[in-house]
């Protein structure tokens, strides 16, 4: 299978990137490739321009300080599956993206772009917090993760923005977090999947809450009324079951090959449940390294 | 768009269009026809080549990218079969009808370069994304950890 035909721009730096994207219509950028050549072999995408970002020098950074850990453009989920410096969500999250050769060659950064709500760095990023940073002919932006994504394989990118990185917040004190997953098969889209972050006070309580779902709505879903309800509460498996409630009550699976919608539901009630066991558990170990 | 590809040591020039995949680029017009096609939707592994040492789809890779790159398939691995990876597939019973081999061999040849000594699960991990539809996957994994055996730096 082909694409259909189209043009090919190498791009050396960013701005040659930008400038290149804006010279035509229907121009997308290829980062890993590995949600948008298949689209273009199957014709579900005929862009008329493809500007490769992969020969830009610099965008491969993976760097921890100052609170952040920087997602440069071309890290590969394999980078980030190999690394000591993810934590919580992303670390759990990393391994589970589809398998080990698209893992190689595929970016969050472009995962993140793409917001196919079957993807599952958005997820991970509503969860735990996050800002995707933006370059245009104008200059940079930097855009929190919750006004990024704005529907099905929809970003609030102006069309002359590259995503140049993202940047995902540390937390600073007792925190930890879980992705949890269920999928078919290795390489298939999640049936169902959560994302939980929970971040410590010093008296055991809950100080900060982040939960997300894949695959169960037409987008990424931040379920804010379990946030809310666990925020200064104390971890209990009382409390997470009640949050597993209302991340049920947020989701709008739909039945299909994976499942009916009704199955679904009790996924995301038992992998809520799941998920925040798992992040407590990670928030109150003693601190690594 | 004139491309220079390292296809097993040796450079390859071609005038190709950007549309040209890897895996066809690698069939057609380098002729080397070991590596295969598949599901051509970036699911079963069998195009799987290693590009600049590191194993992808060459199904979801464009020829263009491979400009100025090293490509390894799986003719490079040992023309006469004497590779240690192909020698443990070959003792080990380690195919049936062969059609994923040369994606599953690559896979393990890049394995083992990372991790000498995997266990059982760590190769299962590796090769997840290689199919076999004959699922033969058991002596898969004996081969690939037979090659590791026999590839061990001794002392």
């Amino acid at each position: 299978m082909f694409p259909s035909k189209f043009d090919y721009v190498a791009a050396r730096s960013v701005d040659e990137a930008i400038a290149a994207k804006a010279d035509g219509d229907d121009v997308r950028f290829l980062a890993g490739g590995q949600s948008l050549l298949p689209m273009m072999k199957t014709r579900l995408a005929t862009p008329a321009k493809l500007v490769d970002i992969n020969p830009i020098p610099g965008l491969d950074t993976l760097e921890r300080s100052n609170g952040t850990l920087r997602v440069g453009a071309l890290v590969r989920h394999a980078d980030l599956a190999r690394s000591d410096l993810t934590f919580g969500a992303v670390a759990s999250a990393a391994p589970w993206i589809s398998d080990p050769l698209v893992r190689n060659r595929g970016t969050l950064c472009g995962s993140v772009s793409h917001c196919d709500p079957e993807g599952d760095w958005n997820s991970v990023l509503l969860a735990t917090g996050a800002d995707v940073v933006a370059r245009g002919r104008n200059g940079e932006r930097v855009v929190p993760i919750t006004d990024f994504v704005t529907g099905v394989f929809t970003n609030s990118l102006a069309d002359d923005e590259m995503v140049t990185e993202v940047r995902i917040h540390v937390p600073a004190g007792n925190a930890g977090g879980s992705y949890q997953k269920l999928e078919r098969k290795v390489g298939d889209y999640a049936t169902v999947a959560v994302a939980a972050h929970l971040e410590l006070a010093g008296d055991g309580t809950i100080s900060r809450a982040g939960l997300a779902l894949t695959a169960v709505a037409p987008i990424n879903t931040k379920v804010t009324a379990a946030e809310a309800l666990l925020t200064g509460e104390a971890p209990s498996d009382d409390l997470f079951a009640e949050a597993g409630e209302l991340a049920a009550q947020a989701s709008e699976p739909r039945s299909d090959v994976r499942g009916s919608a009704e199955w679904k539901r009790n996924v995301v009630r038992v992998f809520t449940r799941r998920a925040l066991g798992a992040a407590a558990a990670e928030a109150r170990a003693p601190t690594k390294g | 768009m004139e491309v220079t590809v390292t296809v097993n040591g040796t450079d390859y020039t071609h005038d190709v269009e950007p549309r040209l995949l890897l895996v066809d680029h690698v069939r057609t017009n380098v002729g080397l026809t070991g590596t295969h096609i598949g599901c051509d939707t970036t699911s079963c592994g069998a195009c799987t080549v290693l590009l600049d040492g590191v194993p992808v789809k060459a199904c979801t890779v464009l020829a263009v990218q491979a400009d100025g790159c090293a490509v390894t398939t799986v003719e490079g691995l040992g023309a006469d079969g004497s590779h240690p990876v192909q020698a443990a597939f070959k003792e080990e019973h380690g195919l049936q009808c062969g059609f994923c081999t040369p994606g599953m061999m690559l896979v393990a040849t890049a394995l083992l370069e990372e991790n000498p000594d995997p266990t059982d699960d760590d190769v299962r991990w590796a090769i997840s994304g290689n199919l076999c539809r004959c699922t033969g996957y058991m002596n898969i994994v004996k081969a690939i950890r037979a090659a590791a055996s026999a590839t061990a730096p001794v002392g």
